[in-house]
């Protein structure tokens, strides 16, 4: 089942941690494992929504083969990234936060996709299998 | 915007976290626990964490900012309870907190302070 939410709001960012969280568990991820990607959704929303003021999220239940997983698609319409290196450095940041966002991210989900223009928006995908 | 109770022990300040908050209520109760230590003169301060699922980058901030703040006012601030699904994930973030002073739970947590504030006081 497909769930989708757009974010305008920080409140927007609690809700996609709860929407993120109840997909998590029916797909059968372990207690760290839920906890990582529902950071993970929360750092990249904030993105979304510091960078470009709105962003839009998917939430996907996945299966290769036997495994399970839960794919979430993060989508703005913002600024762009012009250097995706960089901004996956840590402690890299044009806002006012730590720079961990991105590359924090990456470390806590088993694949990590990043699609960036400048002037077009940022889409992120990532995905945690379930062990 | 849910607004975190600040609880007066003696010298201390008890601040459980119950719920999900959101960006703004985390500012809120960052300026409201810097104000009240310095009104109730407070020596410590105690964040509870044991009931929060999730701690971000933005959360994450927050702790350090209170327990530096704290510092500057003449105040020790401890975390107590975090989950161990909340550090494992802290650290891969890169979080580490280097500046948090922690205690598994609300017993330690008061054990140390007035361990740490016994020579003061």
């Amino acid at each position: 089942m497909t769930r989708e939410a757009v974010i305008e709001s920080s409140a927007d960012v609690v809700a996609v941690r709860r929407l993120v969280r109840s997909a998590a568990i029916e797909v059968g991820l372990s207690l760290i494992d839920q906890t990582k990607i529902i950071t993970a959704a929360s750092e990249l929303v904030r993105n979304a929504l510091v960078y470009a003021g709105r962003g839009e999220l998917r939430v996907d239940v996945v299966e290769n083969g036997a495994k399970r997983g839960l794919r979430l698609v993060v989508n703005d319409e913002g600024p762009g990234i012009p250097d995706i290196e960089q901004a996956l450095t840590d402690g890299w940041t044009t806002g006012t936060g730590l720079g961990l966002g991105l590359g924090g991210s990456r470390r806590l989900v088993d694949e990590f996709d990043l699609l960036s223009k400048p002037g077009q928006g940022t889409t992120v995908t990532v995905t945690k299998w379930a062990r | 915007m849910d607004r975190v109770p600040i609880l007066k022990l003696g010298d201390l300040l008890i601040v459980s976290i119950q719920v999900d908050l959101d960006d703004q209520s985390v500012l809120v109760l960052q300026e409201d626990l810097a104000a009240a230590v310095v009104s109730r003169g407070a020596k410590g301060v105690i964040i509870d964490i044991s009931a929060v699922e999730i701690v971000d980058s933005f959360t994450g901030r927050m702790l350090a900012t209170i327990a530096a703040m704290c510092r500057m006012l003449d105040a020790h601030a401890v975390v107590v309870g975090m989950r161990p699904a909340v550090a494992i994930t802290l650290v891969e973030l890169g979080l580490s907190l280097g500046g948090v002073r922690t205690a598994l739970d609300l017993e330690k947590g008061v054990a140390l302070l007035n361990h740490v504030g016994g020579t003061a006081r």
